[in-house]
């Protein structure tokens, strides 16, 4: 079901349009990211979508019924909850701040203190509840913020880059307790990011926005493996993107299906689970078929080339192994492999340089 | 020294016996000043903030404007108050000149500005997104004015001291406005110029005293509660 689209969404600025989108629309418990350099316009869409950012034109459709009266606008707004990259909280304590949404709704105070308490254990703050705001860390602060825009119980959950300004260590403990709290919850949400492979672990759909626009949207392994132009491409990196399901586990390797056939690879996973394997081109090593030689690439399979298009220094092929694969050559072994478009090459890469990226609850 | 010395044991005697005349004109300056603060932290609050969240051509004018009220010297308040009230006055009619109520009036004109200048510092001062956040949070207009306020309750707390202080110990206008009349509008600040000017220099020591005690302590529970807010 859809619960919120947005339809020929335009913001102008002194002048010049800073966002431009025809149409989008989320499902119901979906994760969308939105993707894109600084100033793409992904907080501009997500401040316009909860109607903070006036004014604009288009239209705003809530489970299919359309905002415009200011009642309406109001209603609205208050199924949402956006939480920006800065923490924002008010100068009282955890408690208070968490409470602040459910009082904003008058709600009960014992109805205020158990979802309080219920959402503070959530994010893993319950121990911090009578401290002062003023006094947190970076992520202790985040969480908080976190956990009030939860406790409103909002039925859309949108996110500016909520990590973008905490160190790795803390950046990565909330990233996984939100990963989980998000599929546990099947919260319909909007997630803004510069980082692309935090909107491949997350995200179901993905955007890619680049100067007001939408440019692609599309699953993570379309848009990765697909991109539409040289913008995309080049934003959402060169590696190949597969997605697998575990068939095999081995201690410290496991073998995931993609498409049929067989990859190794190094890490931990769960027998069943989804995994996304990135693989990054100049990783992949193509020699004339067929292979006699052993090597230690826990990886072999024969592909044939579908494009080659030169990058300066070296060579980017496409190939078809089952699966999409790129391959970086240099214009020498070009040669001496007497490649081109159409041959059959046996292409391998180690099970170590594959980037396992896992995606808990799917 | 002997009149200094004398002056302290005079002042100290009129205290600790509760001198009724001293107990009257404390009590009286005590109100007409709180008063004048407790209307101006009303308008200057709310214009304040009105002004800090609301974007309007000359927007900057209107800001130096409050700005240079801050500074308003109780002599022009008093002579501009009196015009007003004088009995063919535009306000004559509500014969109120040599009043407290007038008293009251010319030093909410003088602590408005004040609040207001402090109050809109205040708010500006406070991060731009902290109104989205609010509002993002469901919140009415109204309820994101009110946390706004209480998000810049220290500021605002020493725009309350600013302003009492300013109003307690002025006495251009109060003298100008309430005639320094005897049981009626006479203030601390009132009677001490006028002992002074007779040469009873006790007496003006002893409200001189009481005055810098009472601006002193007033300060003191302000500070307190100012503190007290203060994250750990």
């Amino acid at each position: 079901m859809t619960i919120l689209e947005a339809r020929n969404l335009e913001v102008k600025r002194g002048g010049t349009t800073i966002l431009h989108v025809p149409s989008l629309s989320i499902q119901q418990g979906e994760i969308l990211s939105l993707i894109g350099p600084n100033g793409a316009g992904k907080t501009t869409l997500l401040q316009t979508l909860s109607y903070l950012l006036k004014p604009f034109e288009g239209e705003i459709f809530f489970k299919g019924e359309k905002v415009n009266s200011n009642h309406s606008i109001f209603d609205y707004r208050r199924k949402l909850a956006l939480v920006f990259q800065e923490p924002l909280l008010f100068d009282t304590t955890v408690f208070e701040n968490v409470a602040s949404g459910l009082k904003i709704r008058g709600i009960s105070r014992p109805e205020i203190r158990k979802r309080v308490m219920e959402h503070l254990e959530r994010f893993g703050i319950g121990h911090l509840s009578r401290r002062s705001a003023k006094t947190l860390s970076g992520g202790e602060a985040q969480r908080t913020s976190l956990a009030r825009a939860f406790a409103i119980q909002p039925e859309v959950f949108l996110l500016d880059e909520p990590f973008a300004s905490l160190d790795p260590p803390s950046r990565e403990s909330l990233i996984e307790d939100l990963e989980q709290i998000l599929r546990q919850t099947r919260m319909t949400t909007l997630f803004a990011t510069h980082d692309r492979l935090e909107a491949l672990r997350l995200s179901d759909q993905i955007a890619v926005m680049n100067q007001g626009r939408i440019v692609q949207i599309g699953s993570p392994g379309e848009v990765m493996n697909h991109p539409v132009d040289e913008f995309v491409a080049s934003f959402v990196g060169v590696e190949t993107i597969l997605t697998g399901k575990v068939i095999k586990k081995d201690g410290g390797t496991f073998v995931a299906s993609v498409s049929g056939k067989e990859i190794e690879a190094v890490g931990e996973a769960r027998f069943g689970e989804e995994v996304i394997l990135c693989i990054r081109p100049e990783n992949v090593v193509l020699s004339p078929p067929p292979s006699k030689e052993v090597t230690s690439a826990r990886n072999v399979f024969p592909g044939k080339v579908e494009r080659i298009t030169s990058l300066g220094l070296y060579q980017k092929v496409q190939l078809n192994c089952g699966f999409p694969l790129v391959a970086y050559v240099t214009k020498h072994s070009m040669e001496s492999l007497s490649l081109r478009e159409e041959k059959i090459m046996m292409a391998s890469f180690k099970a170590t340089a594959i980037h396992v990226v896992r995606r808990k609850g799917r | 020294m002997d009149l200094i010395l004398e002056g302290l044991k005079k002042a100290f005697w009129l205290l600790i016996t509760f001198d009724p005349e001293v107990m009257s004109i404390t009590f009286l300056s005590l109100q007409v000043s709180g008063s004048a603060t407790l209307i101006s932290l009303l308008i200057g609050i709310s214009i304040g903030t009105t002004v800090a969240l609301s974007n309007f051509p000359g927007k900057r004018i209107v800001v130096s404007l409050i700005n240079t009220g801050m500074g308003l010297p109780p002599v022009v308040v008093g002579l501009f108050v009196t015009i007003f009230l004088w009995r063919n006055g535009p306000l004559g009619v509500l014969e109120i000149l040599y009043t407290p109520t007038a008293m009251i009036i010319a030093q909410t004109v003088i602590a408005t500005p004040i609040v207001m200048g402090i109050t809109l510092a205040a708010i500006q001062q406070l991060p731009k997104k902290l109104r989205l956040q609010i509002l993002a949070l469901g919140a009415t207009r109204l309820q994101m004015v009110w946390i706004l306020i209480k998000e810049a309750k220290l500021p605002l707390l020493a725009a309350v001291m600013a302003g009492f202080g300013g109003v307690i110990s002025e006495v251009g206008a109060s003298i100008m406005v309430g005639g320094n009349i005897k049981g009626y509008s006479r203030v601390l600040t009132t009677a001490t110029v006028m002992e002074t000017s007779r040469g009873n220099f006790e007496i003006a020591i002893a409200l001189g005293i009481i005055l810098l005690l009472l601006a002193y302590f007033i300060n003191l529970i302000l500070t307190q509660i100012q503190q007290r807010e203060r994250p750990r």
